[in-house]
């Protein structure tokens, strides 16, 4: 890797990630990036426990962050700002293989009464079925 | 605590809030763990991207392992300390189930999933029904 790109290293795993679930977006069209809302209630809550765990391990001397490969921006002056985009990023993508799966095996129940068979009514006459 | 302790404390935590707390269910789910399996084996490429370029480093004082990054062994796999599978087990189960609880809360049901994968696999299955 280019010696100017070595801080960007952890921020490139974080845009790897988002690159590889967008297809799941674009092709599948799991739309979990158009229901902000529930969105948020969901990374929120998880990005919050995980940024606490995060806290308590960096404290502890769990583990370390190498300066040279992280941007050097610290969140409270300890919190590596890749850890909080990582709380992030993982649990939508995390969320997109779920209503991937689901899309692709619509038979398969979730447990939230969301409709992914082919009977499932699409909303404002998009591409309907019958 | 140490982290191998925290790991499995948050396995557990997630587990009792999956099956009996908020009663999600998605554990006994095959649609979850076909996800978990897709999911784990991107966290152990970028995981072992991340351990294997030392850009993140752990304490052997408070993991399994005693330190030094290798590939398979040592209590790593991929580099990446057997911890982080916990760790993330429990991320990625938290995340799911309160996606799956919201819905069943009525926050943001739609849009259903739709795009091109979908509607061709529609047309497909409406050209089958035809007599």
């Amino acid at each position: 890797m280019p010696a100017g790109l070595l801080p960007y290293s952890y921020l490139g795993v974080l845009l790897f990630i988002l690159l590889t679930t967008l297809p799941l977006e674009l092709y599948l069209g799991v739309r979990v990036w158009r229901r902000p809302v529930r969105l948020a209630l969901t990374v929120g809550p998880v990005a919050a426990v995980f940024v606490l765990w995060d806290l308590y391990a960096i404290s502890n001397e769990h583990w370390f962050f190498d300066p040279e490969q992280t941007t050097g921006t610290l969140l409270g002056g300890v919190l590596p700002i890749e850890e909080l985009l990582f709380f992030v990023v993982v649990p939508v993508a995390a969320v997109m293989t779920l209503e991937a799966v689901r899309v692709v095996r619509w038979t398969w129940p979730v447990g939230d009464g969301i409709p992914t068979g082919p009977d499932a009514a699409r909303d404002k006459g998009g591409g309907g079925t019958s | 605590m140490t982290y191998t302790q925290l790991a499995v404390l948050g396995v557990a935590v997630v587990v009792v809030l999956d099956l009996a707390v908020l009663r999600v269910g998605l554990l006994r789910r095959r649609v979850f763990w076909t996800a978990y399996a897709i999911v784990v084996f991107f966290q152990l490429l970028t995981n072992g991207y991340l351990t294997g370029r030392r850009i993140v480093t752990y304490n052997p004082d408070t993991a399994l392992t005693n330190g030094e990054v290798v590939l398979l062994g040592d209590w790593r796999i991929l580099y990446a300390p057997v911890e982080d599978l916990l760790f993330g087990f429990a991320m990625v189960v938290l995340a799911m189930d309160l996606w799956v609880l919201w819905a069943r809360r009525g926050v943001d049901r739609e849009p259903y999933a739709d795009g091109p994968w979908v509607r061709r696999r529609d047309a497909r299955l409406a050209r089958s029904a035809r007599p």
